[in-house]
């Protein structure tokens, strides 16, 4: 996994509360076996007709956020299915950061398995940060978001900040504790399946 | 001070833990399936690293598999691939696979407790957020994104924030529980509590209204657990749940003796501390009828499509929501949900196309036609459910009904088979999500229970099934 840079881009608002895993990207893209290349499937709904021609009311598909990394979103973000392919999408598509006052669990958890940083804030400061229309910095490392109006400050799990300032490899890290997971397996109550 | 039982799993599955850190967790059970795992191999091809517990691991195939003639090639290439990678990973890494030919293939959430894979007290994962399912038998069970499912192939553990318990109590007597169901007091919990209600929480449902359903019913309300929001939901074990797992295909030979030790430590102690509570009362509640574009956008079969500003209470994200929802939807609010006509009926998914889900659907069918304007399709939840299901002679009394009687899979529930809805058609479906083209692009989806899918088959709109004689 890649480390987190910082990032200073616009913003790109989405007003919308309660965005589903399904419509991030819809169930016919997920039949791909990779990673990569989800990025055009993102909010397809929203962004294509039936004709796949780009929908000119879909904030995505104004030129102006071509190069946004920032995506503030409303309530509950990424609620509905576990698929990660939501994430791959919006990272392939160019998101770096996404922030709302909520995310749902799982989608939230999926981010910091890819690099994609979640930032939670409360709904007045979220609207605030709506309104902006230049240029936002993100800094990780100091936990600031630097608008034109001023510094805000944003909560994140230490653990998870590592993580994506050192893109480390969580399965890597785990599996130091081999000596740990043999000792419970020996203790273990619940038997094989087969 | 005492713990709840989801504190008690915890507990008991902790390998490493840190002061304000994530924990180790081991995971007793692994569940596959082919649209969230493939990336997870190829990660483990490009690390060199192998399975650590194949003999923990279960695979089956059921989201994209179609569910017409089995006999026949699979037309979709990208599905055929998908399926294909599945097969060739799981006999690379030595894992036990139900391939679409399979007597045993199903869907992963419906085969896992029917073989006796789920067990009480275990920590159970899947690549599927409907993986809550499984708290119907005091598992603590949850979906989990592709990354996790790469790390617990290799170490059969998950690094987790603990989740906050919260206490969902169902009180009362349905006054005909063959109309009012277990899906209506979950549609009924998710209206009131939100989409986000339970974000941040495993739930445990408590009280008679729970104790007194079967453990299929258990599964559907656990089921739904996330489209609250929650990580998981579960229930304490009693003896319907030992019973259920008796004698199947994958119960432990040392049953009886872990039987006797789930009924001494699997509970919730007297003095457990939940962070969240709600209460709902069953006694008065009508068949539940979703309108709207997420499962909280639901209503009583006897009430009108509500007007936004009432919905939404005063919260102008709501409303808007609301509005959105309805103009997908096609629907004017004041119009009674009586009055919906339908085009299509789906009976099927990991919420309701178990055993009784059908024959109770059935009872509703029996001697009666489809409506002429309605296409309505059964899906099983498994091969062993349609089997089950034959034998009962339920499947003339549907296909004598006009219904089809499919193979089994996930199907029209999020439609990446062939079986999805076209542009603008309206369906009641006993799935779990109706999220704007979930089914179909354009798609338009009402959830409800089978006994209330299976009555607006019938009449081509919804009506009250609890004036409907049941056979």
């Amino acid at each position: 996994m890649q480390s987190f840079k910082k990032v200073k881009t616009i913003i790109t608002p989405l007003d919308k509360v309660n965005v589903d895993t399904d419509q991030i990207v819809p169930k016919q893209f997920l039949k791909l076996v990779q990673k990569s290349g989800f990025g055009k499937f993102l909010f397809y709904n929203w962004r294509y007709d039936d004709q796949e021609h780009l929908k000119s009311d879909f904030i995505l598909n104004d030129t102006k956020y071509k190069n946004s990394k920032i995506l503030v979103v409303g309530d509950n973000f990424g609620c509905g299915s576990s698929r990660e392919h939501a994430v791959w999408a919006l990272q392939d598509y160019g998101f770096s950061v996404i922030i709302a006052p909520s995310f749902a669990d799982i989608f939230y958890s999926n981010c910091f398995k890819n690099g994609l940083l979640p930032i939670i804030l409360d709904d007045k400061t979220v609207e605030k940060i709506h309104q902006e229309t230049g240029e936002i910095e993100i800094d990780l490392e100091n936990q600031i978001i630097k608008t034109s109006s001023g510094e805000i400050s944003f909560a994140i799990d230490l653990h998870k900040k590592k993580i994506l300032l050192e893109g480390l490899d969580d399965i890597a890290q785990t599996l130091l504790y081999e000596k740990k997971i043999s000792e419970f397996e020996k203790q273990s109550k619940i038997p094989s399946v087969l | 001070m005492g713990k709840t039982l989801f504190e008690k799993i915890w507990d008991a599955h902790i390998v490493v833990e840190k002061e304000n850190s994530p924990s180790l967790i081991y995971i007793d059970r692994h569940l596959v399936h082919e649209v969230t795992s493939p990336q997870a191999f190829d990660g483990l091809r490009m690390n060199n690293r192998s399975v650590r517990r194949p003999d923990l691991t279960i695979a089956t195939m059921d989201h994209n598999v179609p569910t017409n003639n089995r006999t026949l090639p699979i037309l979709d290439q990208t599905s055929a691939i998908q399926i294909q990678t599945l097969e060739k990973n799981c006999k690379d890494f030595g894992i036990q696979l139900f391939d679409i030919n399979s007597p045993n293939q199903g869907i992963v959430h419906v085969i896992g407790p029917q073989l006796g894979i789920t067990l009480p007290g275990s920590t159970i994962v899947c690549g599927d957020s409907h993986t809550s399912t499984h708290g119907a038998f005091g598992a603590l069970a949850f979906g989990i994104g592709t990354s996790e499912v790469e790390h617990v192939l290799a170490s059969q553990t998950l690094w987790l924030e603990k989740p906050k318990p919260f206490e969902i109590r169902v009180e009362g007597k349905r006054k005909n529980p063959h109309a009012v169901t277990a899906k209506d007091i979950v549609l009924s919990i998710i209206k009131n509590i939100g989409t986000s209600g339970g974000n941040g929480t495993v739930i445990e449902y408590r009280g008679e209204g729970i104790s007194d359903l079967s453990m299929e019913q258990r599964m559907t309300i656990c089921n739904m657990s996330i489209e609250a929001g929650a990580r998981a939901g579960l229930i304490v074990p009693d003896e319907k749940t030992y019973e259920y797992l008796r004698g199947r295909k994958y119960t432990p030979k040392n049953y009886e003796s872990l039987v006797d030790y789930w009924r001494d430590n699997l509970k919730t102690d007297n003095d457990a501390k939940f962070e969240k509570n709600y209460t709902l009362h069953v006694d008065n509640i009508a068949p539940q009828v979703s309108w709207g574009t997420n499962p909280g956008m639901t209503c009583d079969v006897t009430e009108s499509v509500p007007f936004p500003e009432d919905f939404s209470k005063g919260d102008q994200n709501q409303k808007k929501g609301a509005e959105k929802a309805l103009e997908y939807m096609a629907l004017k609010p004041g119009t009674p949900i009586t009055e919906i006509k339908i085009d299509r009926v789906f009976i099927g998914s990991c919420t309701n196309a178990r055993l009784e889900d059908l024959i109770e659907a059935s009872k509703v069918v029996k001697g009666r036609k489809l409506s002429s304007h309605v296409r309505a399709m059964v899906v099983p939840g498994s091969q062993m459910v349609k089997k089950q299901a034959e034998e009962l002679g339920l499947d003339k009394i549907f296909t004598d009904a006009n219904f089809e009687w499919r193979e089994a899979g996930c199907s029209m529930c999020l439609g990446m088979n062939p079986d999805i809805l076209s542009p603008g058609e309206r369906c009641a479906s006993t799935s779990n999500r109706n999220f704007e083209g979930r089914q179909g692009t354009g798609g338009r989806t009402h959830l409800v229970s089978p006994v209330m899918a299976a009555a607006a088959a019938i009449e081509g709109h919804f009506v009250d099934v609890r004036e409907m004689d049941l056979n």
